[in-house]
């Protein structure tokens, strides 16, 4: 028996199969399945928020919802598809192909990431929980100061929002700090920054961001929570406190976490685009360092939100110019994203079709954002659905059709199977369809002067018909969505059969099996160049595949099973570690307990002291029990039963 | 804190940088932390003279107290030193004495701070009271706060090196507790300069 009892009370897990292997799981390429699966239910939720408020708007003069339940509703579809759905499915994709990416068996830190994604899930479900406890936050995902003071929201769901964003934070400032290491510490050997896939560039970017603006919505939750429960005078001007203050903190946090959200689409895009033109990124130092520039530039742009407050001509006009210096960067990527397709064999496949898709998406949404950088012409747009439109263009024709792209190309990594071409085809084409007439029109409302966030408007205001156009381009959308679901809960198991690299991959997750084995790599690979994989089949630097030793333990891996699928993290792949004396990190209950505590801490400073300190004494006892445990068995692999 | 055991693969492995993984993490956390504190102390900063009842800061600032606890404070850094240099010696029992040197001035570092906030709050001074109350009580709260959390490092690290595995070679996790034990100094610093000595100036 090699389980090893821990100090305290707890066994050692050890077994790679059944529920409680992915509870206790601490393996990369599990956790990032379980961010992607909670990640897109997450979606759907949204999706199904975002079409109760449009319904309630097809027509003028509806009650479908109360003007109290549509502020509920687009405060939890902002925070939703923010911080519950781009963020973490982002982070799918950083915990799977990360370490694949960079020839690594795993992160640095492999229970801190288990960590990170219960932390995420206990955050999620603390804000989420509010609908069944009084009713959701309803301040705008922004929760302007003094839209939340006690006296003006005296319900719990502001606190709630608070709280739910606090343990989300400690979740992705976890993640943050796990892939800078991951990162900058465990390139396999030749991999030199200037060799590294964009992908992994836009996550060590990201990852910066996170955990340099995460700390500052901290605050500014901390500020708002002490005001809300001990009366503090933050934001309370009859103290003098200035309710500007949080617009300054939230978007000094708000317009880095924007990046946050767009710089990993950028860099799915930046992979799928050469891929199937068939030559490697055009301009690739260039693409890298404007990734650098925007992460920069990121934090020199909040007052852009803020043109209409009366910071004075000065402030706005640096505002406005840092603004559209940003378009220089995000200008250059575009050039040499069409720069890779240009002469390139293009493959029109599904995730071909969604990053070309994001790209012309993205320049609408990003001109009409440099429509926005001029502050004269802001205070127009300001509030107006002019904005909706602006931000669904880069945040949804942006970021979600990058990240659909991300799954139909990386789907066949990661099950052995490939999602259905036909399939996809109508997903792609039903979701951007549906997209355009859904939120073209919301720019000529917005000309037109209909407001954001308003629950229902006068028939005498002409705005019926495009409001009408565009509940229907919802619901194209959503035909789009369960389509995708359609292909892929049938892709699962009876998709055609990938092997390791079905699209002629250029970078390393793609010389492996589909999908990988526990450990990853049975010898790290060595990197020769940039587009490793592609220059290594084709035999220009380094060995040709045939010959090289990993290849062979490659062929003898997908020669296990049936073709191209193998069952992950099985015993075999526990067999085949210790047979090539590969530590894996042991299985640990200590991170979703530590998760388990914060979010019953969160719980208690709503209602109850007494669970406060049950739930902060849980989390310290199992931080304890984390530190004290060993990292790895050392009593041996886990097959020794 | 996370100790490697023989087999572990986390302290042996070699590293892209040559650093150790733990370190590079606590580095990225502290720049994490500048933000924070950053943001609090922006915070005081924007709010300084806004309050619109006192006591403010002229008032009720005791700067030759609060210099003899910010000495303390230096003083459990330098002991810091000192116990990270005898780990690294393999000295165990000197880094015991130094180890809960430093934790027995941090700790007397957090009476000072419970002495001052008990002294305000009689004198009139609470969150509640005004713009300072509340900006000055989060800002050196949360700093108490750290320090609270590193003392009780320094203590696990006191307990652990009677388990026996704390060795020469696990000058490392030492290394760590240093690094974090110094950047609260140095947050202190910036507070006793830009709260206590302009604060009272300006």
């Amino acid at each position: 028996m090699a389980a090893l009892t821990v100090p305290g009370v707890l066994r050692r897990p050890a077994s790679y199969t059944g529920l409680w292997s992915w509870v206790t799981t601490v393996d990369h390429k599990r956790i990032g399945v379980l961010y992607g699966v909670t990640a897109f239910i997450y979606l759907l939720l949204g999706g199904t928020e975002a079409f109760l408020m449009r319904l309630q708007l097809a027509r003028p003069d509806q009650s479908l919802v109360s003007p109290e339940a549509f502020n509920q509703l687009f405060t939890m579809h902002g925070t939703t598809m923010v911080f519950l759905v781009v963020m973490p499915l982002g982070a799918a994709f950083f915990n799977f192909m990360i370490p694949l990416m960079i020839g690594a068996r795993d992160v640095a830190f492999p229970r801190l990431n288990a960590f990170s994604y219960w932390c995420f899930l206990g955050g999620s479900l603390l804000l989420n929980s509010s609908w069944f406890l009084g009713g959701a936050p309803n301040a705008g995902w922004f929760s302007y100061a003094n839209l939340t003071s006690k006296a003006f929201n005296p319900g719990h769901g502001i606190d709630f929002w608070i709280l739910g964003l606090m343990v989300l934070g400690v979740a992705s400032m976890a993640a943050a700090f796990n892939f800078i290491v991951t990162i900058v510490n465990m390139r396999a050997p030749g991999m030199t920054l200037m060799r590294m896939p964009v992908f992994v560039w836009m996550t060590l970017v990201t990852s910066f961001l996170m955990i340099l603006a995460f700390p500052v919505i901290t605050v500014a939750l901390i500020e708002l929570m002490f005001d809300r429960m001990f009366g503090t005078n933050f934001f309370n001007p009859a103290a003098g406190g200035q309710p500007i203050l949080w617009q300054h903190l939230f978007w000094l946090f708000g317009h880095p976490e924007v990046y946050i959200l767009i710089l990993p689409a950028m860099g799915i895009v930046s992979e799928i685009l050469p891929t199937f033109s068939g030559k490697p990124l055009f301009g690739y130092p260039v693409v890298v360092f404007s990734g650098i520039a925007i992460g920069f530039l990121g934090w020199a742009v909040w007052s852009h939100h803020m043109f209409t407050v009366g910071l004075g001509p000065v402030a706005n006009s640096v505002f406005a110019l840092t603004t559209m210096t940003i378009a220089v960067p995000t200008g250059v990527k575009i050039f040499n994203w069409i720069g890779t397709l240009w002469g390139g064999s293009v493959r029109l496949t599904t995730p071909m079709l969604f990053a070309i898709g994001f790209i012309a998406m993205f320049i609408i949404g990003g001109l009409s954002g440099v429509m926005h950088a001029a502050a004269p012409s802001d205070a127009q747009q300001q509030d107006t659905y002019f904005v909706v439109a602006h931000i669904h263009y880069v945040l949804f024709g942006g970021a979600i059709f990058a990240l659909f792209g991300g799954i139909y190309y990386w789907f066949p990594k990661v099950t052995g199977h490939l999602l259905g071409e036909g399939l996809g085809k109508l997903n792609f084409w039903l979701m951007i369809i549906g997209m355009n007439t859904a939120f073209f029109p919301m720019h000529f409302l917005g000309l037109d002067g209909m407001p954001r966030r308003i629950y229902t408007y006068s028939g005498e205001m002409g705005w019926g018909l495009w409001n009408f156009v565009s509940t229907v381009g919802v619901g194209i959308v959503i035909l789009g969505v369960l389509v995708f679901l359609w292909n892929f809960f049938s892709s699962l198991r009876r998709g055609r059969p990938s092997g390791g690299d079905p699209w002629d991959g250029r970078t390393l997750e793609w010389s492996m099996p589909s999908p990988p084995p526990l450990y990853n790599f049975a010898a790290i690979p060595r990197v020769n160049s940039r587009d490793a994989y592609w220059e290594q089949k084709r035999g220009e630097v380094g060995d040709p595949p045939t010959n090289s030793p990993r290849s062979n333990s490659h062929n003898e891996h997908s020669s296990n099973g049936p073709i191209g699928r193998r069952p992950q993290g099985s015993y075999s792949d526990v067999a085949e570690a210790a047979r090539l004396s590969i530590h894996l990190p042991g299985l640990s209950y200590f991170p979703i307990l530590v998760a388990i505590g914060l979010t019953l801490a969160g719980f208690g400073l709503i209602y109850n002291l007494g669970l406060l300190f049950a739930g902060a004494a849980l989390a310290v006892l199992s931080i304890y029990g984390w530190a004290l445990e060993p990292v790895s068995d050392p009593a041996g692999h886990p097959l020794g039963h | 804190m996370e100790h490697a055991p023989a087999t572990g693969h986390v302290a042996i492995e070699e590293t892209t940088t040559g650093l150790s993984h733990r370190k590079l993490l606590i580095w990225a956390f502290l720049a994490s932390e500048c933000m924070f504190f950053g943001s609090l102390i922006a915070t005081l900063l924007v709010y300084h003279g806004k309050s619109l009842s006192g006591p403010g800061p002229k008032e009720i600032l005791d700067i030759p107290v609060t210099s003899v606890s910010t000495f303390v404070l230096l003083l459990s850094s330098l002991m810091m030193v000192m116990a990270y240099s005898a780990i690294t010696r393999g000295r165990v029992k000197a880094f015991r004495i130094w180890i809960m040197c430093t934790a027995i001035l941090g700790a007397t570092f957090l009476g000072f701070q419970a002495f001052e906030f008990r002294h305000f709050a009689l004198e009139g001074l609470t969150p509640r009271t005004n713009l300072f109350g509340s900006t000055f009580f989060t800002l050196t709260g949360f700093h108490g706060a750290h320090v609270t959390v590193g003392v009780i490092w320094l203590l696990s690290l006191f307990g652990y090196s009677f388990r026996g595995d704390l060795t020469r070679e696990s000058g490392l996790s030492v290394d760590l507790a240093a690094l974090y034990w110094h950047f609260v100094d140095i947050v202190w610093i910036v507070i006793f300069t830009v709260v206590y000595l302009i604060g009272v100036a300006l």
